[in-house]
């Protein structure tokens, strides 16, 4: 409780994009860069929504589809297409970079911490768990992602025991 | 004055272990009778920076326990005490027990105190008991009985953490708010508290909000427990070990702690070698039992979090190497420059040096490249160094006269080949302690010297490092070996064998000549996992034997794992990489060397031998236009697990060195992937982890 109440007061900074005419927000602390559509290498027998993995200045990082991951319709990419480069928390001190593919990146936003509204329930139409809530600007409506969540994907458990095997073998 | 200390702890750690290596290797080569006053001071040096570190980190338990080793120590330095081979195994003892303890409090994990104590009694009863006629030749079989305490020893018992059984337990539990979300229920827990003993509880309910402000699914309560029983602290804390991120926690006990005179002979407590503790932190997260329930899921996994070493490492840097390194920055921001230069203004007849330029940059960055390689270069003494303590103990306990010869330590392997030879090293030395080197009278018998050797030796060879492991023991009785495999059902019986396969049947799995099992090796169940330790790290191992004179041992490992030779091979529009090492040839084949089994699996015949085909178009689910009759493409053989098999592939492109990165980094493990790489345009290409296929598709 005592918590909300110092954060209530603080700003944050949201970077926008576009997906299928909507807008997103994800906290600009987390994004590393910005980067232009380039042709990835697929990897094998992973979820469609995983793209492919990406060499980016000599490490290996993995392209993640908003619009398949939302089930959206898929669009062609072009040479608006973005990829906007983000560090992962996971547990607690590792970090992943992943790379997500957006439309188009808007603007960078302040936004008060008590503007931010908690998504509402869509039942099971929607999943809300990757949300951290959504903010109205100029009458439109942005949906701030929480991406730790989000491209920690539904699969953590089998990353994290898949990973505890490799690094004993 | 607040410096967060924690962040010097990895520093410190390193440093100890450091120091008892420092130790072990003075204490194993102090001669007994003949003391080289320089070698006891360099073991006293060493204990005494572990004891102030210890002491300024606040690690009191070690502090204190130095300080008895350290007064040991000071009085042989001084020549006031003798120095006998007891006392040396006691001080042996109390190496691998500072080791422990330092080991639990960099995992912080709690101190096994029973341990401590019976190696800090038999210490004390070294101290006290002066040149004792006590002559039992292991700290461990010493039985502890300590008469007379000495002041510090009283002092350490109270300050030592209390895992005594207590009269019950104060327990303060104040669950986060998100409590109740990540599904635990605080009535389960009390509920299992309660099969512990007399559970009372009171609820605090001020941080409750107003109704209208609640929201049901935020835990705003907060409870005082008082747990009347004799469970152990660790029982109760194990309860609520779900919940420990989610709440805060206090245990108190209950009642004043009542001062048991701590049993003095405990148990006997064998110090493990650094040897086995080791391993125990490898195998311990596997052989954690497959969870069955979702609840158990969970306690294993934090177990193996547990018991998994702590990731981050460092490593020591020969300033020499650091200067060439920034050395070479410099020569490469020059050229940088000077290319810069003429591109600013750029006109034809400036295309030589142009040329020049580039070729020196192209120079600067091989040197440069190859100067970041060496920082990963350790001399393989880091290995080899514990190997004399190994030598040392299990030739005492097995009543074999030893020697043990290292030679080339200063070879330099690459860091992460040090951390991973060390294992199968270990199981190969001790069995050659074990089989190999004959008991003295046996050897006298064979007209041997009485003390058997074993030779440690490394070099370089080609791209390669070679580690040798040479006894003069009995060697291996090949026609011994061909009947116990034939019993085994391992070979026919009709099978014509050359010597070298002979002498190989023993990398295979449940293989053993020993007439006898013993602690240390002759359950057949090693050299298999050997051989395929030192295959997963892209090296080959060889034996040579003569019975009666000996058998050698010899280790073939690349000297980095971050390069790696690969084929480049493409299917579709994808490129992949195939290690180099598992490709025995590539073939054309035609529709006549061509065989399907019942209709499915497509298998070739390659000199008398049906190969099956794996097609990485299907296998990987490559959608591009790739070859789909085998006729059509490239078959590459491979050796992978022993067994081989051919790739489908559309074309070979190239063979090239390329740089192992890691796909784990930033995403996870891929099945039939064991890494990826970037190609010379930027693209990145993944590896294929070739054993990792045959199983996926064999299997």
């Amino acid at each position: 409780m005592k918590v909300d109440a110092v954060n209530s007061k603080q700003i944050e900074q949201f970077l926008t994009f576009e997906l299928a005419n909507e807008v997103y927000g994800v906290e600009i602390l987390k994004v590393q860069e910005i980067r232009g559509w380039e042709p990835v290498r697929v990897i094998p027998n992973t979820p469609s929504f995983i793209k492919g993995v990406l060499n980016l200045r000599g490490s290996v990082i993995p392209i993640v589809d908003l619009r398949e991951r939302f089930s959206l319709e898929h669009s062609e990419y072009t040479q608006k297409t973005v990829v906007i480069v983000l560090c992962i928390k996971h547990r607690r001190h590792e970090s992943f970079v992943m790379g997500i593919v957006a439309d188009a990146v808007s603007d960078v936003l302040d936004i008060k911490v008590d503007e931010i509204k908690k998504a509402p329930n869509f039942g099971t139409q929607l999943d809300t768990r990757y949300m951290r809530g959504m903010h109205v600007y100029k009458q439109n409506m942005i949906m701030l992602l929480d991406v730790d969540k989000l491209l920690n994907p539904d699969e953590v458990d089998d990353i994290e025991a898949i990973s505890d095997i490799g690094r004993f073998e | 004055m607040s410096i967060d200390m924690s962040q010097f702890h990895q520093v410190f750690f390193e440093e100890c272990f450091e120091g008892l290596e420092a130790m072990e290797s003075g204490l194993l080569s102090l001669d007994i009778g003949d003391i080289d006053p320089e070698a006891i001071n360099t073991i006293f040096r060493a204990a005494h920076s572990i004891k102030g570190g210890s002491g300024t980190f606040g690690f009191t338990v070690v502090a204190e326990y130095t300080h008895i080793m350290e007064t040991l120590l000071d009085e042989m330095r001084d020549g006031r005490r003798q120095v006998t081979k007891q006392a040396v195994d006691v001080l042996l003892g109390s190496v691998d027990c500072l080791r422990e303890m330092l080991t639990s409090i960099q995992n912080e994990e709690d101190v096994n105190a029973e341990s401590v104590a019976v190696h800090q009694s038999a210490l004390e009863t070294e101290l006290n008991g002066e040149s004792s006629a006590n002559t039992q030749p292991n700290v461990v079989a010493t039985p502890a009985i300590n008469t007379a305490p000495s002041p510090i020893q009283s002092q350490e018992e109270d300050e030592e953490p209390e895992i005594e059984e207590e009269q019950g337990w104060k327990i303060s539990f104040c669950p986060y708010l998100n409590l109740l979300k990540t599904g635990n229920d605080p009535v389960r827990l009390f509920r299992e508290l309660s099969a512990l003993g007399q559970l009372t509880t009171n609820v605090n309910i001020q941080d409750v909000p107003d109704f209208n402000e609640l929201d049901p699914e935020e835990c705003n309560i907060s409870w005082d427990l008082v747990l009347v029983s004799d469970a152990s602290e660790s029982t109760v804390r194990e309860i609520f070990s779900w919940v420990e991120e989610d709440c805060e926690l206090e245990l108190s006990p209950l009642a004043k702690p009542k001062k048991k005179k701590k049993p003095k002979v405990a148990t006997p407590v064998s110090a493990p070698t650094p040897a086995v503790v080791e391993t125990k932190e490898v195998i311990a997260p596997v052989i954690v039992p497959p969870p069955t329930t979702v609840v158990k899921k969970a306690s294993s996994e934090s177990d193996s979090a547990k018991n998994a070493p702590k990731a981050s490492s460092s490593i020591r840097v020969d300033t020499d190497k650091i200067d060439t390194l920034i050395n070479m920055v410099g020569e490469v921001v020059i050229t940088q420059s000077m290319l810069g230069l003429i591109g600013e203004n750029f006109t034809m007849d400036k295309v030589g040096q142009l040329k020049r330029g580039l070729a020196q940059l192209e120079r600067h960055t091989r040197d440069l490249q190859q100067s970041v390689m060496n920082i990963r270069m350790l001399p393989i003494s880091f290995v080899f160094s514990r190997f004399p303590r190994l030598v040392h103990d299990i030739s005492t306990k097995l009543n074999k006269k030893i020697t043990l010869k290292l030679v080339g330590e200063n070879t330099e392997v690459d860091k992460a080949v040090v951390e991973l030879i060390n294992d199968p090293l270990v199981h190969l030395i001790r069995n050659s302690l074990d089989h190999g080197i004959e008991m003295p009278a046996e050897r006298i018998a064979a007209g041997k010297p009485e003390t058997g050797t074993i030779e440690l030796k490394a070099y370089h060879r080609g791209g390669h490092i070679v580690i040798e492991i040479i006894d003069d023991g009995r060697g291996m009785d090949k026609s011994k070996l061909l009947a116990k495999a034939i019993e085994k059902g391992l070979v026919e019986e009709s099978a014509i064998m050359t010597d070298k396969q002979i002498l190989e049947l023993i990398f295979m799995p449940g293989f053993s000549t020993a007439e006898q099992l013993s602690d240390i090796s002759g359950r057949g169940v090693g050299m298999d996992v050997v051989r395929r330790n030192i295959q997963s790290l892209g090296g080959n191992i060889d034996i040579i034997s003569e019975l009666g004179k000996g058998s050698t041992i010899a280790i073939h490992l690349p000297l980095t794992l971050a390069i790696l030779d690969g084929q480049s091979v493409a299917v579709g529009d994808e490129t992949y990489i195939v290690p180099l090492v598992s490709i025995i040839e590539s073939i054309n084949i035609t529709e006549k060397m061509l065989n399907k089994v019942a209709g499915k699996g497509e298998t070739f015949k390659l000199r008398n031998e049906y190969l099956p085909i794996i097609r990485m178009r299907e296998i990987f689910n490559v959608k591009t236009g790739a070859a789909t009759k085998p006729n059509e493409g490239v078959i590459v053989v491979v050796e992978g697990q022993g067994a081989l098999c051919g790739f489908l592939v559309d074309e070979l492109l190239g063979q090239q060195q390329v740089v192992i990165k890691s796909l784990e980094a930033n995403y996870r493990r891929v099945e039939g992937v064991s890494g990826a790489t970037i190609l010379g345009d930027g693209s990145v290409a993944l590896i294929l982890d070739v054993p990792g296929l045959v199983r996926l598709s064999v299997c």
